[in-house]
Formats: structure tokens, sequence, C-alpha cells
């Protein structure tokens, strides 16, 4: 501590030959501390330079909710990674950048990780038109990104070998596995409400095929720009006949939306089933919100944990800093994006149980990373895993995991139904393999 | 849904519009007459009148209506007290010039901007209405606040005709809009006039966003759309005229809600820029302004 002090507040008659030693001592003292037992478990990697992993978050711009608390996720995630000894004996370290929500913004992030940070991987992209813009300037680079943004476009073959979406399922798997319980317990005529770009195109495109396969059908599609505030207007273009409205939304507008569509249908509404995109980060029991009562959600993962949570769940929620009630333990009115950030924490731990396998030391490695990420087919629950088991297709680079359907009621959405693995499953339409490297 | 009530919701949500754009223009109308000043930071002050709002309603908790009171009166004071610091720190040291003025309000535009992400956050803010009265119609129900919040506009715009035509504040700010040398000559003074205008504007502004936050959340990003929607009200009303702004603004207003619900809101955004756009070429001085001499 003495060494230290005299480097800060060097005393009145310092002598150059006097700092030299309090220098040589200090770094001594650095050298020792890395040896000691606190560090002892990164010695055995070839190198203990840090595994870097750029981290493209959503920090301002739409989508600054989610990035708000995947950071906060992936903040734990590497803290617990760290504690049980990093990746291959190395310490990981996360390098932020802020892309704003931009797709622009997002191709420039993605060659700054490249090119200035010198990363290893870069991960954690949530927003479909980011993913959509970053991911061709990943494969220029020949940089792998892991992505955990739900959108179908990695699983539909458009993007490239150095694109995964290994911690959350995608779109089109979601809502075939919602359709035969929407079509067999509300109804079988359905209005769809949605985002007018590429994530709500996929809800569109997959759900009208899949109540389809059900004997239902859509009878109205209402498309919303993404930059809507208002929304009274649609709501005449909803059919008389639709027995259920499927609502998914994003944005700052969501609790408009379901306000207005509280005062335009009263108590005399059709069944609603909703996206829990459309609350993330909002209270259930938000002033307006009461509309919702009775009404279903997909969540990915119940934000209420519920009366009988798993064992991994509770530790998962422990470590992020989550309560039984979905909300930051530091402030319960900070609600969490449940349903989605926990793809940051999978992810993290599918990208170091990949560089473990392929026993990746830098750069030069990340052919084989690929290669061991693509080998992959199952993940177990667990820790890692706490929102379930899933299985992983490595041609199309999508992971698969179970969906569920919870009933809000009083202010909070409880578990009614979950659905298996193989529900949500389709033919592969690509195969990543093929491409070169 | 049949054609009568059709045309029934199209007109409600169109005579709102048209109240909120009118709300929001008169602000920015009133800036650029009297100091010909393009602010264009306008939308910001809304956004923050809309934060202050969301802040002082969660200070009484008792009854929404309180907290309701409380941020009518207290949001267009903490945003003048910003739009007067701005006044005298910024558009003054540039002497008021239209082409440095535009450069610093795009620059105050942002600093306010991520001030307001940095300190309030990122989430959409939810603020109750006064009052929840749904007005049942046999076809759709419908809010009854936003009703009042057409009635407010109203009142809103009354009263600042009222003060600009009737008041010795008024006759004022109009005597240095007509001439602001002549003005200053016969002992009028032009540059406490400019502050108390500046300050009445961005005041305008909070005070739109404190009536409109309850249908539309707090957000940072929210001052964006107000602002250009503002401005094409404003351009088509004719700079500098209240009458006109009022009087653009049922127009685009009445015309996006009704386009809007029996067409698209694509096409009554691509009618109202269209409009600006003709508008600017056959009278470029907007249809009740006077050109500048």
């Amino acid at each position: 501590m003495s060494s230290k002090k005299g480097l800060i507040v060097p005393p009145a008659s310092v002598t150059r030959r006097k700092a030299l030693k309090v220098l040589g001592a200090s770094a001594a003292a650095a050298g020792g501390f890395a040896a000691g037992p606190g560090f002892i478990r990164y010695v055995q990697a070839a190198t203990s330079e840090p595994i870097r992993i750029g981290f493209q978050v959503h920090r301002t711009g739409i989508g600054a909710s989610y990035g708000r608390w995947y950071e906060r996720t992936t903040t734990a995630a590497i803290k617990l990674i760290n504690e049980q000894g990093g990746i291959g004996g190395r310490p990981v370290e996360i390098v932020a950048e802020d892309d704003g929500t931009d797709p622009g913004r997002g191709a420039e992030v993605v060659e700054k990780f490249a090119t200035q940070h010198k990363v290893d991987v870069a991960y954690g992209t949530l927003f479909s038109h980011v993913v959509m813009g970053s991911s061709p300037r990943a494969g220029e680079l020949k940089l792998p990104y892991f992505v955990v943004s739900e959108g179908h476009h990695v699983a539909s073959g458009k993007l490239n070998r150095y694109t995964f979406q290994p911690g959350i399922t995608d779109v089109k798997s979601q809502v075939k596995s919602m359709a035969p319980w929407i079509a067999g317990n509300l109804g079988k005529k359905v209005t769809m409400i949605f985002p007018d770009f590429a994530f709500g195109h996929d809800h569109r495109d997959y759900f009208s095929a899949a109540i389809k396969e059900q004997g239902g059908e859509v009878v109205q599609l209402i498309p919303i720009p993404p930059t809507e505030s208002s929304f009274t207007r649609y709501f005449p273009d909803i059919p008389a006949n639709t027995d259920v409205l499927y609502h998914v939304m994003v944005g700052p507008a969501v609790l408009t939306f379901v306000k207005e569509l509280g005062e335009h249908f009263g108590s005399q509404h059709p069944a609603l089933f909703g996206f829990i995109d459309s609350l993330e980060a909002v209270d259930l029991a938000s002033p307006g919100l009461e509309f919702l009562d009775g009404s279903y959600l997909w969540e990915a993962y119940p934000r209420y944990a519920g009366p009988k949570p798993t064992a991994f769940d509770t530790f998962y929620r422990d470590k992020v800093g989550v309560d039984a009630m979905g909300a930051s333990v530091s402030d319960p009115a900070d609600i969490s994006t449940f349903s989605h950030m926990f793809g940051c924490w999978e992810t993290l731990f599918v990208i170091k149980k990949a560089m473990e396998a392929a026993g990746y030391q830098g750069p030069a490695d990340r052919s084989k990373l690929i290669e061991a990420t693509e080998a992959m087919t199952a993940f177990e629950e667990g820790n890692e895993h706490p929102q379930g088991d899933k299985t992983f297709n490595g041609k199309i680079h999508q992971c698969f995991g179970h969906q569920n359907i919870t009933k809000v009621a009083g202010g909070k959405a409880e578990a009614v139904h979950r659905t298996s693995i193989e529900d949500g499953l389709y033919e592969p339409e690509a195969d990543y393999t093929t491409q070169s490297l | 849904m049949s054609f009568g009530p059709h045309l029934l919701l199209a007109i409600l949500e169109g005579t709102v519009a048209a109240a909120v754009l009118a709300l929001t223009a008169l602000g920015l109308s009133l800036v650029f007459g009297v100091m010909r000043v393009v602010n264009v930071a306008h939308g910001e002050f809304y956004m923050l009148g809309a934060m202050v709002a969301w802040w002082l309603s969660r200070l009484v908790p008792a009854h929404p209506a309180a907290g309701f009171a409380l941020a009518l009166v207290g949001a267009p004071i903490a945003v003048g007290a910003v739009a007067l610091a701005t006044e005298r720190l910024v558009l003054r040291r540039l002497n008021y010039e239209p082409e440095a003025t535009i450069v610093a309000t795009i620059g105050l535009l942002f600093v306010i901007q991520q001030l307001a992400l940095t300190v309030f956050g990122a989430d959409a803010k939810p603020v109750s209405a006064p009052f929840n009265f749904r007005i049942v119609f046999p076809w759709f129900g419908y809010s009854g606040y936003k009703l009042f919040v057409v009635a407010a506009s109203a009142v809103v715009l009354l009263a600042a005709w009222w003060v600009l035509a009737r008041t010795r504040f008024g006759l004022i700010m109009r005597a240095t809009q007509y001439d602001s040398e002549t003005a200053a000559a016969f002992g009028i003074p032009v540059d406490k006039v400019y502050a108390a205008v500046f300050v009445t504007g961005a005041a305008l502004a909070a005070l739109a966003a404190v009536l409109l936050v309850p249908i539309q959340q707090a957000h940072y990003l929210m001052g964006l759309d107000p602002l250009l929607m503002s401005f094409i009200v404003v351009i088509i009303g004719g700079l500098g005229s209240i009458k006109g702004s009022v009087i653009a603004a049922i127009v685009i207003g009445m015309s996006d809600g009704i386009i809007s619900v029996f067409f698209s809101p694509t096409l009554a955004s691509i009618l109202g820029t269209l409009l600006v756009a003709l508008v600017l070429v056959v009278r470029p001085q907007g249809l009740f302004g006077v050109p500048v001499r």
C-alpha cells in the first residue's frame, strides 16, 4: 500500500533513483498479485490475454429499454464466467459500443470491433433491422457474429456463415408453436396487428401459414408504421367477425396502443393474444393496461416466476438482479425485458462452450470456432440455460426452445401453457455449412 | 364498420390531431413571428414538458388529477426557465442572426435530447389522465380525455389571441414584430420582449405536452415528430401568423385524420408534405403570411 501511495503523492525531495525504486517495487507487487490465488486459474492458458467480446448494444434509439437490460444481463453473465475461470482459462472482457438502434451505425460498430478494438467475436444485437444492416459487414470481415434478435433472418439463410443465433428461438418457430393453442382455445378467425418492418413481416408470413395449418385463417392484416404514435385510426379495419386479435408491437408507443384499444372496444372485444414484445420493460399494472386483464401473452420466458420456479430460474434471477415479478431488485418500477434478455445469458455460455470445444486461441482460430458452433446439437437446461433445454441446428445457425403462454390477471401474467420444442420445428430452408469460410 | 360511424371516427381523430397540431405550432409560430428565429429545438421543449409532467405527477400519487394540475403549472415554468437560460446564454450572444440560431438550436436539440435520455432514461413513461371517461357510441368507444384536449387547446388558442390582440403586452409584441428598430426607438425594450416571447413559446410547447402526455406517454425521442408537423403547419399558415397556423393546423389535422382512417397514414403524410411544397412554390410567405420587407 505504501509503495502505491508513494506513486500518487511523491515526497517533495523525490530523486530519479528513488522514483525508479518505487516504480520497480510496485511493478513487483503487481506481478506478485497476478500470481496470487485470485489469478492462478488463468495460468494454465497458453496466453492470459483476455478474450474480447464486442457487444453491439442499443443504448440509445427505440431499442434503448431492451439495451439497458441486455447490458445488465451480459455484465452478470461475464462476471459469472470469469468467476468460473473464464473461457479456456482466459478472462473475458466485454467491449460495448452503442449502435443507436440504427442499421447504418450498426455496420460501423461491427467494423470498429474488427479493426479498432480487435475483438474475438461480436455479439448481442437485438433489433432485426440492425442485424440485417450489420451482418453482411461481419461476414465480409470474417468476424463471428452472435445475435440475440429472435428474427427469422438467421435461420432463413439470408445472412451468412458468420452469423449465429444460439440463444433465442426465432419468430417463425415461436408463432408456429403458438398457432395450435390459439386455434384450439381462442378461435380460428384472426386479425393481426404488427409493425411494418422485417420483424413484423416474420410474424405476418409465418403466423398466417401456421394458423392455416390449424384450419384457421387470418381475416385481416394491419401493418403499423414503426414511428406511429396513435393507433385509433387503424381499429376500424378490424373486421367484426374477428375471434382473436393478434398483436405484436415494439417501441415506446405500445402503452398507447393498448390504451386506445381499450377505449375503442370497451368490454365487447375479440379475444386478445399478444406477444410480450409489446410490453417488455412495461409494468403490466400500468394505468390503462387494465384492458389486458384476461388476455393471453406469448412469453419466451415468463416474467412472473410463479409459485414453483426451477432452481436454475432462481439462480439466474439472483445473478442478474431481477426479482420474482421480473423487476429490478433495486427498483420495483424498473421492469426487465425478461423474455428476450435471457438470450444474452445463454448465448454467452454457448460462445464459451464453442470456444473451448474449438481450442480457440485467437482470431486465427475463427474458422475452427465457426465449425465448433455448427457442430453443436443441444443445450441442456441448467444455470447456463435457465429458460429451458434447446436444440440447435448447425446448418441454419438457429436454436429451438420451449415457448410459454401466460394469462394476464391483476397486473401480472401467469403461465397457462408451455409448448414442446417439437411444436416449433420446421423444415430448414438453408444450409450455411456449404458456404466457404 | 359501416360508412357513417367510420366517418365519425375519422372526424374525431382529425379534430384531435388538429387541436394538437395547433397547440404545438403556436409557440413555434410566435417565436418566428416576433424574433425571426427558427427554433429547431421547439420539439425538445415539448419533450421536456412531457418529462417534467411525468416527474411531477409521480410526486403526487394521491389522485391523477392532482398530479396533472401540478404539471399544468410546473412544466411550463420549468421549461420556460430552460428557455430563458437558452435565450440569455445562446440566442442573445448570436445577435438572433437567423443562420446562426438555426445551427445553435439544432445543437440544443441534441443536447436536450441526450440530457433527457441520461436523466430520465429511455423507457416510455406513462402519465395517468386526470379523469377516465369513455364516450360510448353504438359502434365504438372514444376517449373522453381526447375531447377534453380539443377543448383545452381551443381555450389556450383563444387566450393567446386575446393576449396578442387586446393587451398592452400583445401590442408591444406586435410592434416588435412589425419593426424592431422603430420599436426600440420608441423605447420598447426589444431584448426583454425577445426573452419574454422565447420563454412564452417554450412554455406553450410544455403546456401542449402536459395536455398530450396522458394520450402519448413521455419519451425522449417524442419531440421529433411534432417538430416536423409544426413546421409544416407554420409554413403553410405563414410564418408568424397565428391565424394562419390555426387554420393550417385544422386543414392538415382533419385531412390527416380522415385520409389516414379511410386510406392510409402514409398517404396522409405524403399529401401533407406535397401541400407544403405547393405552398412554398405558389405562395412562399404562406397562406396568411406577410412577405418579409
